[in-house]
């Protein structure tokens, strides 16, 4: 088992290596012995003609002289059996079953086969020989009389002639291997390739991206591709359905809550003693927080979604800004809260224009929740050095110890007692800037307040 | 004002309705999308509050067939989804602006008065009390010639003041009008706001009187 | 004719079994600790200054040195292959059977051209023509020849001359003498023109090299036929009464050869010696000097005059075909 706790059996390149590696060396094996066989043959072959020829010119010259047998054995017969390594020749002459001239102890084979002329390999004197039998009928003329010549050589040159072929072979084999081995290496990872290639496209996804693999594969993977497909469909609509439900359930919750809300303002509004009133505040208060932190975990699902899967387009961040702005005006109206704008004319970014309005319209809450009655939130829009958004408040800003924690989850600062919140909207925030590979920092101005910048 | 809600759940529906009523205005009530669209035919309203989710349709159809009749009523939708997904779409469909429930009874008048006075900014509405003449929606004050803006919240005030005057305002009450719950003011910011609005009204026959342990009350001179 | 044959078996026979040598001579060696037997046709005589010039080198050897016919050689190692060391002869056919019996050590790694030698086995070292010897006095009128043809004229022209006056080797009995005389038989049929026209002038033949020249010089013959020059030069003491005369149109050029015995006990040191002798070193100028004319003598000429080590040179010492050529010869020679 390995680390990420996957059975590991084999591995299909080394499988594939050791298959091809297996097969080509049994293919060379094969080939080497093919080649030597094949040239021992020839080289065999050769010496069995010559050594016929020899046999024959002897026979050619048999006669029978005054009722002897005369054998007047031409020169050529044993010159012609000159070999480089001047192999051993061995011979004799038979009429009928008597040894005439030559070695007496080399045998003949039957007699049964002797019209035709036979080869053999005997050892003979200690050597292996090759031998050459044949047999001439002679008629004189009171005399019928069978004379064979049997010629025998050693080896030597044809095995010196099979150790340079075998030499040669081998060689050729070893090449013929190794360039096999170079080659099966080639395939291995032609092979495995697309296979490396797959694994590599699935593990650059982020985490949520589920659409199908739609790169051309090769047919032998495609049952592989199509479940792995399947199986992020499956997941992909598992991962809707739950967002569904989400959105469903926050529909849900939510509709009652503002049923309970707008009946708890305006019991608030019919009761005087202190106490109710403290109470059906809490109350509202409590009621607040729910829906808000309902729908901040749902942006925050949204938005990690959707980090995943970026759609990047040209993005005004000024324009964002100047609507978003616009959009608050009633509620910054309501608080007597004064929403400043300083922006560049267009400051345009690469980006997913829902996610980055989130961000601004939440750091623009956020900014909006912590300011005191009539007072000024400036946002600042500039194109240079980087493409920046900024929000500086008049609020209590941030406890320095804190700002490191802050953009984790579910933390809220200390400062926010008495203010709705539910701890995500700089963690979506910082979470955005993230996946656009930007980053957000967190401060207080010198005359205090608040101050967040979003960097691209 | 008139206005026309639009909202499937009668709960809700209510106490969205008696909050506009204990404001001054007329509401009548639509359940469903079908019922909206024939109100919104017959009848003439300065505003509609939709709600998104409708038994018998999607909130953006109505959209959708009310612009297409080339009606002009400001609309706003009530959505219980999330901003992320649904804001475009609803505002590409017409509507004027839009609230997330639950909300804030405050933020959605601070809405309805800004969605108004983008769409009209006319003088229907000027109340005109003694020498002052008072136009809620553009938020400003006129009194012998001269002009003055009002902050929101002393707008509100004065709004609440100028509709019935003579009647006795508690603190708590303007109060809760005034500033939303998680306005984390003491009841006593009142006094600042009463305070201002009296320095505007210095020159005008409109005085604003504290009865003590009551309240205040707008008089005409 | 088979019982002639025979004869020559029994003669053979008995020359070995009675242990008797032509000559024998051991030669010391200064500091000398071990004794390598070389069986060799070459006379002492010729062969000594090879033998010690060998022993200056290598003094811890002494070498017994055996010398016999040829044939003898031949037949003797045959019998008893485990008493000499080397075997040096001049009848190259006889050598090569030796080798092809398997009689021989082979040398692997002594490197010698591929015409002197054969299975690495057999080594030629000397370069030696058959030549045509004349008595200087008897040839002062006449026409000395110079090729076989010439040969058969002037023997033709004079034969009263040449009477009983020519000698060459007894075929039957040195093995050399069989050697030139098939490979003349060979090369041209002229050789048995002569042999016809030398049988009729009654030739006499000689077992050896050394009796045919001493006759010479004494002019009981004036015409040798097939004889080692070498062994001509060697006397130089006969120098102003004999001539020798090389045959120009197919000489015969021998070469002598050693092998080193299959059963020797001696290995690394018959090896040496083989060494020694192939390397020519011998042949080098020196207080003594051999008449015998090293491999360095072969020029383009002489190489295609030399006898082939080839298996070919078997073929006559078979049975059938002896017989059939000695019967030739004497029908030829002795008529």
């Amino acid at each position: 088992m390995n680390s990420s706790g996957i059975h590991v059996s084999g591995s299909l390149r080394k499988r594939l290596a050791v298959t091809l590696i297996g097969g080509v060396t049994i293919l060379t094996v094969l080939l080497f012995f093919v080649i030597r066989n094949y040239a021992t043959q020839i080289a065999q072959q050769s010496q069995d003609s010559i050594l016929r020829a020899s046999v024959t010119s002897i026979l050619d010259a048999a006669t029978i002289r005054n009722g002897d047998v005369v054998l007047d054995i031409p020169y050529a017969a044993f010159s012609m059996l000159s070999t480089t390594t001047d192999d051993r020749i061995f011979y004799a002459i038979y009429q009928d079953d008597t040894v005439i001239s030559g070695y007496e102890n080399l045998d003949i084979p039957e007699a049964s086969a002797r019209a035709e002329s036979r080869f053999r390999t005997i050892t003979f004197m200690q050597v292996p020989v090759r031998q050459v039998t044949a047999s001439r009928v002679l008629v004189g003329a009171d005399l019928q009389t069978h004379v064979t010549a049997t010629i025998a050589q050693t080896q030597d040159s044809l095995s010196g002639t099979l150790n340079r072929i075998s030499r040669n072979a081998a060689i050729f084999g070893a090449g013929f291997f190794s360039l096999a081995v170079l080659l099966s290496a080639w395939v291995t990872s032609t092979t495995i390739g697309p296979l490396t290639r797959l694994a590599d496209s699935v593990a650059r996804r982020g985490p949520q991206d589920l659409s199908p693999v739609s790169k051309p594969v090769p047919s032998e993977m495609v049952p592989l591709v199509s479940s792995l497909n399947l199986l992020m469909a499956r997941l992909d609509r598992s991962f809707k359905q739950s967002e569904d439900f989400i959105a469903e359930a926050a529909h849900r919750v939510r509709t009652p809550i503002a049923t309970v809300r707008s009946h708890a303002e305006m019991t608030l509004q019919r009761v005087d003693k202190e106490e109710n009133r403290q109470a059906l505040r809490s109350m509202i208060r409590a009621i607040d927080e729910t829906s808000r932190a309902a729908g901040q975990l749902l942006d925050h699902a949204m938005i990690t979604f959707r980090a995943n899967q970026l759609e990047f387009h040209d993005v005004d961040l000024v324009q964002i800004a100047q609507e978003i702005v616009l959009r608050l005006t009633p509620i910054t109206e309501m608080k007597d809260v004064e929403l400043r704008l300083d922006v560049d004319p267009s400051v345009k970014v690469s980006g997913d224009p829902i996610l980055i309005q989130n961000v601004v319209r939440n750091l623009i809450d956020n900014a909006l929740k912590y300011s005191p009655s009539e007072s000024v939130i400036e946002i600042e829009v500039r194109g240079t050095p980087t493409p920046r958004l900024e929000v500086r408040d008049q609020g209590p800003g941030f406890l320095y110890d804190e700002i490191d924690t802050l953009t984790d989850r579910f933390t809220r600062g200390r400062n926010a007692t008495g203010v709705i919140g539910s701890g995500l909207g700089l963690t979506i925030a910082r979470d955005v800037a993230a996946a656009h590979g930007g980053k957000l920092t967190i401060g207080n101005n010198l005359a205090g307040g608040a101050c967040v910048t979003f960097i691209f | 004002m008139k206005f026309l809600l639009i909202e499937d759940n009668k709960e809700l529906a209510n106490a969205i309705t008696t909050r506009l009523l204990l404001d001054g205005h007329v509401v009548d009530h639509a359940m469903s999308k079908t019922d909206g669209l024939a109100f919104a035919e017959t009848g003439e309203y300065d505003l509609i509050l939709l709600d998104i989710m409708l038994p018998d349709g999607d909130g953006r159809e109505f959209l959708g067939h009310h612009r297409a009749g080339h009606k002009d009523t400001p609309i706003i939708v009530l959505t219980a989804r999330s901003q992320v997904s649904d804001r475009i779409s609803v505002l590409d469909l017409g509507a004027d602006d839009y609230v997330t429930k639950p909300f804030d009874h405050a933020e959605l008048q601070a809405r309805c008065r800004a969605v108004l006075r983008r769409r009209a900014g006319s003088s229907q509405n000027i109340i005109k009390l003694a020498d002052v003449e008072f136009n809620p929606v553009a938020g400003h004050l006129s009194l012998g010639g001269s002009t003055i803006a009002l902050r929101n919240r002393e707008l509100r005030l004065l709004e609440l003041l100028i509709n019935s005057p003579g009647h006795i305002f508690s603190k708590q009450k303007l109060f809760d009008r005034l500033f939303s719950i998680d306005d984390d003011v003491s009841e006593n910011a009142i006094e600042v706001y009463i305070g201002r609005l009296r320095k505007h009204l210095e020159h005008s026959r409109l005085t604003i009187t504290t009865l003590r342990g009551l309240g205040y009350r707008l008089d005409e001179q | 004719m088979r019982y002639f044959y025979i004869l020559i078996c029994c003669l053979w026979l008995s020359v070995t079994s009675a242990e008797e040598w032509e000559e024998q001579k051991l030669f010391k060696g200064s500091s000398a600790t071990q004794t390598l037997r070389l069986l060799s046709s070459t006379d002492t005589s010729v062969f000594a200054p090879v033998i010690e010039k060998f022993l200056l080198e290598n003094p811890t050897l002494n070498i017994h040195y055996f010398v016999t016919s040829s044939a003898t050689v031949y037949q003797r190692f045959r019998t008893s292959p485990d008493q000499f060391d080397v075997v040096i002869s001049s009848a190259m056919d006889l050598q090569l059977k030796l080798v092809n019996d398997g009689f021989a050590n082979q040398v692997e790694d002594l490197l010698h051209p591929d015409w002197a030698q054969w299975r690495q086995s057999l080594f030629g070292f000397t370069l030696e023509p058959a030549s045509i010897v004349v008595n200087k006095a008897a040839f002062a009128t006449l026409p000395k020849p110079q090729s076989r043809q010439q040969m058969i004229e002037i023997l033709r022209t004079n034969p009263a001359d040449f009477q009983g006056k020519i000698g060459t080797y007894d075929v039957r009995q040195s093995g050399l003498g069989y050697l030139f005389a098939t490979q003349d038989a060979r090369a041209s049929e002229s050789y048995w023109r002569l042999m016809e026209i030398m049988g009729s002038l009654d030739t006499r033949l000689y077992c050896c090299s050394g009796d045919m020249i001493e006759d010479l010089a004494s002019g009981s013959i004036i015409i040798a036929y097939n004889v080692l020059g070498s062994y001509a030069m060697a006397r130089a003491d006969l120098a102003d009464k004999i001539e020798v005369l090389h045959p120009s149109e197919f000489p015969n050029t021998m070469m002598r050869t050693a092998l080193i015995a299959q059963e020797t006990r001696l290995p690394q040191q018959a090896e040496l010696f083989l060494r020694y002798l192939t390397s020519s070193r011998w042949s080098e100028p020196g207080q003594t000097e051999t008449p015998l004319p090293s491999l360095r003598t072969a020029s383009e000429n002489t190489r295609r005059s030399i006898i082939s080590l080839e298996p070919g040179l078997m073929i006559f010492l078979d049975r059938l075909k002896r017989r059939l050529f000695i019967r030739e010869w004497e029908s030829a020679v002795i008529q």
